[in-house]
């Protein structure tokens, strides 16, 4: 059982990356150019051991993106506020980061959570909204993300808490010192961000808080039925709300990589658009924290070797035309791939009801 | 009168499952033919293989003497074949015209419907067979009874001579069925011939003319109803003696297991829905609370299980005030929960078993310890309840949505009353599942009082208050109306109050 659980849960994804190639295939293949080729290239350049490296670091955000979206998904919640909620983390990670001085370890931790919490309490005025006032959380995040994006532009302005540096046109927070740093591993000319262990240690917990704990299962039965958790004994409008703010701290960690090893101040060139990455991923490594590793590197992937491309005259959007396709199909293939499972065990219970009926009869 | 039906030697293979094998069955002509069969004993498929949605992999079917090969539900149709679902199939914001019509309006060119047409043969069709339905009424305003009368209207609409109906009954109350029975009857007389499906073995034995029974997908007998009897109808059913349930020497204690006390409950909308109900309820008894659905049980259990508030009054579990504690330390403190609507209160459809088996267990020791679910516990536990209520299925890690209804509620009755419980809050815990079930269900509850449980068994089904109740408790417009002893009041009399009539 667990052994098909696996081979079917690896087969629709694959299944959904072939089919897209496919689209692509034929799309390269109107344009003019030898799509074999073009994959080779795309291949060769992200499979390349720099390249790799900041592939890596980008997988590490778009990972905690996914693993955020996954816990609203196993809510039934769209948390499209990944954006806003991770914005809110990285400035204020950035922000408390500058303005303490602390023993290094105890620094970072204090940006970890600064930024756990700045994400959490964001998203928790979505998790009120939908609890206390019925409003559909997708509508409220969306506007959180605007509000979001438009207080910290506020407060970045130099006589609030940003500074200009000189030549630059970049608004930004303080510099964080060097006790609040993250180290980086060094590796063909490149840095890995250590925040790598710090987001796989994110993804097993997890993994446990779900599929071990009390605190999971109702979580996992509010998602599934509503009502039958109620009856259970589950406060479920409290476990929406505190998912909700789940998620939205595991969203504030999204940036956290980025701040911690490399730019060590937020500034408005923090790139937007995590909430949509972060729901496909989730979708794509259905909840799970290593299909949705996959994912995530799968992403950091096609993006970054996609402008490989733009050299032999093909415009590099068409990786996003790639990942859209793989969306779509992953949605059908693991339809399809819940109903085959259904079919097999009503008919291994069909079996069973037989079976025992006949062995009645025999005694 | 010759046969309308003949069904010889059919036979449906699900890879892995016999569905059907070796059907035979044959039909008289303007008479009522019930089916009768555990849940799985093949009477759906047999159903379905009528009705043109399934195809039989061997055997012949004969329609008025002619041989046909049936490939889809039209081609039933146009053979004067009718399926009234038990599920049924109707829009709430069209009339009852408009229902009866839709898929084979009489149109004008072809896209003009014909209303007036189309009502003057309903009419006829209402009037010839004596069903009372009015054309132009909306069925939002429609209740189950009439909802199912559209649906015999709409199936004679087609031109059908041959009706199958699937368990009818079971979402009438009592007085329901009789209207219905009264319908068929009409129906037959004129000429019309009725397949009933069924496990209701009273409603059969009264209404049939033929009853054939089904078992592990096969037909193993043909009986008049004259010349059988229940006990042998259920034997021919599960193949095999029921195990009876046991009356046990009842000792009713002093401990209070349940103490409603003028509890009224006044919904958003204004509307009163339980108004000053009193109930006690002391261990080791089974105080069944009869009622036509609808009339505040519902709420009266949300009130228990602390899912509701009342406006006003007292709610006393255990000792606990409701009122005021959670669910879950209402259910920590060996409150049983078996919900009515099974597949949306009592599962998680798309979990396996063995996460079922925690529901509602997830709180306390043994499934859970500290902040952790105890999935070594929750295994073997889900395997002994799996054994003991002989729930049908490979193993614990199927999904619940894979189990039969009648399984899945034994599954949940066997969850419920693990961990020995004070107070039972069974909703309607035999609708919809076969007399072996009953059987077993019934068996653990008279158990559980035996074993000093208070049982609040909440139920449309005068069989099953009359078998179990030490006390009867009539709930009508969200009153409690009388409180009867069982062994002193008819079922007559019982389905009366339940209809509000004041008791002679």
């Amino acid at each position: 059982m667990m052994k098909s659980k696996i081979f079917w849960g690896t087969v629709a994804p694959l299944a959904a990356i072939l089919n897209s190639l496919l689209l692509v295939y034929v799309i390269l293949k109107f344009r003019g150019v030898d799509p074999i080729e073009m994959f080779k290239l795309m291949a060769s350049y992200g499979f390349d051991p720099r390249n790799l490296v900041s592939e890596l670091n980008q997988t590490v955000a778009y990972y905690m993106a996914g693993v955020a979206a996954a816990i609203g998904f196993k809510m039934l919640l769209f948390n499209i506020g990944i954006d806003g909620q991770y914005r809110m983390g990285a400035f204020f990670g950035g922000v408390v980061g500058a303005a303490v001085s602390l023993p290094p370890i105890l620094h970072v931790l204090l940006i970890i959570l600064t930024a756990m919490i700045a994400g959490g309490l964001w998203a928790a005025i979505a998790g009120y909204l939908k609890v206390r006032r019925g409003v559909s959380e997708v509508i409220s995040n969306i506007m959180l993300n605007f509000i979001a994006a438009a207080i910290i532009a506020f407060l970045l302005s130099p006589s609030l808490l940003g500074i200009l540096p000189e030549g630059s046109q970049t608004l930004q927070t303080r510099e964080i010192p060097a006790s609040g740093r993250m180290p980086t591993i060094k590796a063909f000319d490149s840095e890995i961000y250590t925040f790598l262990f710090i987001s796989i240690a994110v993804g097993v917990a997890y993994w446990v808080m779900l599929n071990k704990t009390v605190f999971g299962f109702n979580l996992r039965a509010t998602g599934l039925s509503f009502r039958a958790a109620r009856a259970s004994g589950v406060n479920a409008p409290r476990m929406i709300f505190v998912t909700t703010v789940l998620s939205g701290a595991i969203a504030g960690l999204v940036g956290i990589g980025t701040l911690l090893s490399d730019t060590h101040s937020y500034s408005m060139a923090f790139p937007a658009g995590y909430a949509f990455t972060g729901l496909s991923l989730a979708l794509l490594g259905r909840n799970h924290p290593v299909g949705i590793f996959f994912a995530a590197f799968l992403w950091s992937f096609l993006e970054r070797s996609a402008p490989v491309l733009e050299f032999e005259g093909v415009p590099p959007e068409i990786v996003i035309v790639m990942q859209g396709a793989i969306v779509l199909s992953i949605v059908v293939a693991y339809e399809v791939v819940a109903r085959i499972n259904l079919r097999q065990q009503q008919r291994a219970v069909g079996s069973v009801a037989v079976d025992s009926s006949i062995t009645k009869e025999a005694n | 009168m010759g046969n309308v039906l003949e069904v010889v030697g059919i036979e449906k293979n699900y890879p892995g499952v016999v569905a059907n094998r070796n059907v035979s069955l044959n039909v008289t002509e303007g008479s009522i033919h019930s089916i009768i069969g555990e849940n799985g004993a093949g009477k759906s498929t047999l159903m379905k293989i009528l009705y043109g949605l399934v195809r039989p992999d061997a055997g012949s079917i004969k329609v008025f003497g002619e041989a046909i090969a049936l490939k889809s539900p039209q081609d039933a149709i146009k053979l004067g074949i009718g399926m009234v679902h038990q599920h049924f199939k109707l829009a709430d914001n069209a009339t009852v015209l408009e229902n009866v019509i839709l898929g084979s309006e009489p149109t004008r060119f072809g896209f003009v419907v014909k209303y007036d047409e189309a009502r003057k043969k309903l009419q006829e069709i209402a009037d010839h067979y004596g069903l009372e339905i009015d054309p132009d009424e909306s069925l939002a305003n429609l209740g189950v009874g009439e909802r199912q009368r559209v649906e015999i209207a709409k199936v004679l609409f087609r031109g059908a001579k041959i009706l199958i109906l699937d368990e009818p009954t079971a979402v009438l109350v009592p007085q329901e069925v009789e209207e219905l029975f009264t319908n068929l009857r009409e129906l037959v007389k004129k000429g019309l011939t009725v397949l009933f499906i069924s496990h209701k073995l009273d409603e059969v034995l009264s209404i049939a003319d033929d009853i054939t029974i089904m078992r592990q997908g096969t037909t193993v007998a043909t009986r008049k109803p004259k010349d059988t009897n229940k006990k042998e109808l259920a034997e021919l059913m599960v193949g095999g003696e029921l195990p009876k349930p046991r009356a046990g020497n009842q000792k009713v204690s002093d401990e209070k297991v349940l103490a409603i006390n003028g509890a009224s409950y006044v919904r958003e909308d204004g509307r009163q829905i339980l108004s000053g109900v009193n109930l006690e309820i002391h261990g080791g008894e089974i105080l069944g609370l009869a009622g036509v659905e609808g009339n505040g049980q519902s709420e009266l259990i949300e009130l228990i299980m602390g899912l509701l508030t009342p406006s006003s009054g007292t709610v006393e579990v255990l000792g606990l005030n409701a009122t005021t504690s959670l669910t879950r330390d209402i259910r920590n403190a060996g409150v049983a929960y078996i919900p009515q609507d099974r597949q949306r209160d009592g599962l998680l459809m798309t979990a396996p078993l063995w996460e079922n088996r925690v529901l509602g267990h997830q709180f306390a020791e043994p499934l859970a310890s500290s902040i952790w679910v105890n999935k070594g516990a929750a295994i073997s536990d889900s395997k002994r309840v799996v054994d003991e209520f002989d729930v049908r299925t490979p193993g614990v890690n199927v999904l619940a949505s894979a189990l039969s209804g009648g399984n899945q509620q034994k599954f949940i009755v066997g969850r419920e009353l693990s961990g020995n419980p004070k107070l039972i809050v069974a909703a309607q815990p035999t609708r919809g599942v076969d007399v072996g079930a009953q059987a077993i269900i019934w068996d653990h509850l008279m158990k559980a009082r035996s074993g000093g449980a208070g049982v609040l068994l909440v139920s449309a089904d005068l069989d099953e208050l009359f078998s179990l109740s030490d006390r009867i408790a009539v709930i009508y417009n969200g009153s409690i109306v009388s409180v009867l002893n069982p062994a002193k009041t008819t079922p007559e009399a019982l389905g009366l109050a339940m209809t509000g009539a004041k008791s002679a």
